[in-house]
């Protein structure tokens, strides 16, 4: 079937694209990009004053499934995703069990073949049980399709062991994701370590539990010569480190989290647990060097850190409360309010952290709108503000960090492989 | 001025004014235990739930005998004998206690944050007897209630606070109050035991006691609690006691007429020597009176407040 996008300004920086510009999609490839394409339809698409994007690429998502299918599953993770424009993401593998085996790998794909509606990666576990003592077989689970490792939730504390699963992720030519925090440093704190911890009366995580683990991660990444990524950068420090190493060669790459660069520690005062994540939120100068980070390219990725989890394990005291927050629905429309609206980023760099970068980072042919791309397209209205609204949300869990607030940019239509899995409502 | 918070969760959130209202309205309450039927009528009906899931003999008979001079109704609720040890979360115990129709609840918690939430889940009011180590303002209200008394005013005086300040929420509320009230605020520990930050909540910091004594109107001692992680460095109380302590020889170098408070229970030899605790600058007995008063003062305005909003929506 044929639809043709009409008038809309496709923003896609891998073909060095901005501007008004029609694009059919015949089945599930983008067919051609031109102006006033006269090509015959099934279905038009008006999109003038609209903004087209490649589909975006979030590589940091916990689907929950298999194991607690309470907080989501692959089915609604996925939903959750294509109302967020969301075309791809990768699947952290914390999950009961973790993915730490071509088993479990299998036992996912299965799961996502029947029921996803985005493209699913895996991402498989670094170590067994993701307990940091024993290595995963990481040539099986690359073979099995695994694209990124990392045992997120935690840090590997064994440097010998994460050496070597370097040098095996280098033969394999697998990422590894690197979840920096120091136990020993961040201990029980649940919060910003400084002057809002002590006044909240809770008990702080520093910045050097994070960007000491960045610094000695780096160095073995460069030891090994094996490419990694430093998951969700939330400190100014991290971001210098991260400078650095790059500057020197060294073959790293970055995330950061859409509430580390919209939110600070202040928005914790009131104990409100969709504030808490780990890492935390932090100060107003660290959430000014995110953004710098993302201006000057150290930080070549927004990613969601997707971490839903449901109203009882949320609507408890601060400390028993678990850390993360969802993000797939409102990363988008959050990162244009924080960074496209304050003149952070222009809509082509917006869409390199957003879906060029990642997909290049992950290694697929994905983040991009030229012809002969699958057409994982999106159209959003930019000038369209909206209210988050917990009813809304498709993901199984509640657990927003921005309910309340109002945010620019509404996503209209998400097209996955030329399919429209998503379509706002009039 | 008109009160119309209906809840006490902390002094943070609280005006010079508002402060000054509360202290005021103590004041004329503390009659009230000097009569030869020491009760008024001003909350007959109404029912305080004493809701303590830390053991606290002392904020929570306070906080009984307030009620009960108010004509109130009480119930006190501990964890060992609540539902809250088979696992309800605090949101349904509240909202059960707000289905008894109840018109307060005091608690007590050992999370910081438990009372802001609560009363964020109940209509009733909600006031905070102390939530981790984030505020007790009764405690606060009642010290400042007892300097004020003694000394004549706050604003102007030097306060030294000393001992465990990172987890002590008596200290967060001292500060808070004590600075809005004008006072000059000044927190001594040892290192270890100053939170980061606290400079800018408004104290000072020093980690020498006899600096920190030198120009103090009054000293307030808090208990120190060794079982504590974050005291494995302190390895002997009588460390503590040689480097921190209050002794009578220590107070003879700081101005004469220093007020000694400790908001109890006093762990004698430890934080302070039994002469300093039982001499003739500790006003610890006249805080645990003054303590009546300023919870009556407090049960008082969150339910006219609460009486107030019901009759205007
Ligand atoms: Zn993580
Ligand atoms: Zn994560």
């Amino acid at each position: 079937m044929q639809i043709l996008i009409k008038g809309g300004r496709v923003v896609d920086p891998a073909n060095n694209i901005d501007g008004i510009f029609d694009i059919l999609v015949e089945n599930s490839k983008i067919a051609k990009v031109a102006k006033n394409i006269k090509d015959e339809a099934k279905l038009v698409i008006d999109a003038a004053d609209k903004i087209v994007l490649p589909g975006l690429v979030d590589m940091h998502v916990h689907l929950r499934e298999p194991g607690r299918e309470d907080k989501e599953t692959v089915e609604s993770g996925t939903m959750a995703a294509a109302r967020g424009g969301v075309t791809t993401l990768l699947a952290m593998p914390n999950t009961f069990p973790a993915i730490d085996s071509a088993e479990n790998v299998s036992l996912l794909k299965e799961i996502i073949k029947n029921s996803a509606k985005v493209n699913v990666l895996i991402c498989g576990a670094i170590s067994r049980q993701r307990l940091g003592k024993e290595l995963t077989d990481i040539a099986g689970l690359r073979s099995a399709g695994v694209v990124v490792i990392s045992d997120d939730g935690s840090s590997v504390d064994d440097q010998a062991l994460l050496l070597e699963a370097l040098k095996k992720a280098n033969q394999e030519d697998v990422l590894v994701s690197s979840h920096c925090e120091d136990k020993s440093l961040s201990g029980n704190g649940v919060v910003n370590r400084g002057f809002n911890a002590t006044r909240l009366g809770l008990r702080g995580i520093s910045k050097e539990s994070e960007y000491l683990r960045v610094e000695r991660d780096i160095e073995l990444a460069e030891k090994s010569g094996t490419r990694m990524h430093i998951a969700h950068v939330s400190c100014s420090e991290s971001v210098e480190i991260i400078a650095k190493a790059k500057k020197k060669g060294v073959k790293v790459t970055s995330e950061a989290a859409p509430h580390h660069f919209a939110l600070n520690e202040e928005a914790v005062l009131g104990y409100d647990t969709n504030m808490k994540m780990n890492p935390p939120l932090r100060s107003k100068q660290d959430v000014e060097a995110i953004k710098k980070g993302l201006k000057s390219g150290v930080i070549d990725a927004i990613a969601s850190d997707h971490a839903p989890h449901t109203e009882n394990e949320k609507d408890i005291e601060f400390d028993r409360a678990e850390f993360g927050v969802i993000g797939l629905e409102t990363e988008l429309s959050v990162a244009i309010t924080e960074l496209v609206e304050k003149d952070v980023l222009d809509w082509k760099k917006l869409v390199e952290k957003m879906s060029y970068n990642p997909a290049k980072i992950l290694g697929i042919a994905k983040g991009a709108l030229g012809v002969g791309s699958d057409a994982d397209i999106v159209i959003i209205d930019p000038s369209k503000e909206w209210l988050v609204k917990k009813e809304d949300f498709l993901s199984k869990s509640k657990n927003s960090a921005f309910i309340g607030k109002k945010l620019k940019g509404v996503v209209e239509y998400t097209f996955c492989s030329g399919k429209i899995i998503y379509k706002a409502k009039e | 001025m008109n009160w119309n918070k209906k809840d006490l969760l902390g002094l943070e959130e609280l005006s010079k004014e508002e402060l000054e209202h509360i202290l005021a309205t103590a004041e004329s309450f503390k009659e009230v235990s000097t009569r030869e039927i020491k009760k008024v009528p001003a909350l007959r009906g109404k029912t305080v739930v004493n809701l303590f899931y830390e053991p606290s003999t002392r904020t929570r008979v306070s906080f009984e005998v307030a009620a009960k001079r108010l004509s109130a109704d009480v119930i006190n609720i501990a964890t060992e004998t609540s539902s809250v040890k088979k696992g309800e979360t605090l949101i349904d115990t509240g909202r059960n206690i707000q289905a008894l129709k109840a018109d307060i609840i005091v608690m007590r918690h050992n999370y910081s944050g438990a009372a802001v939430m609560l009363a964020r889940h109940v209509d009733i009011s909600v006031v905070n007897a102390g939530d981790g180590w984030h505020e007790h303002p009764t405690q606060a209200l009642l010290d400042i209630f007892t300097l004020k008394e003694k000394l004549g005013r706050i604003e102007g005086l030097q306060v030294a606070i000393v001992g465990d300040i990172a987890h002590s929420r008596v200290a967060r509320s001292n500060i808070w109050g004590l600075t809005k009230l004008g006072a000059e605020v000044t927190v001594c520990a040892p290192k270890i035991l100053i939170p980061p930050g606290i400079e800018e909540m408004g104290a000072k910091v020093s980690l020498n006691i006899n600096e920190a004594l030198k120009n103090a109107d009054a000293v307030n001692v808090l208990r120190m609690q060794f079982e504590r992680d974050e005291l494995n460095a302190f390895p002997k109380q009588l460390e503590y006691f040689k480097e921190f302590g209050i002794t009578k020889e220590r107070l003879k170098e700081a101005k004469k007429g220093i007020v000694v408070m400790h908001p109890g229970p006093i762990n004698r030899g430890v934080e302070m020597s039994s002469e300093v605790a039982d001499g003739a600058n500790s006003v610890i007995l006249e805080q645990v009176t003054n303590g009546i008063a300023v919870r009556m003062a407090v049960l008082f305005l969150v339910a006219q407040a609460r009486d107030i909003n019901a009759n205007t929506h």
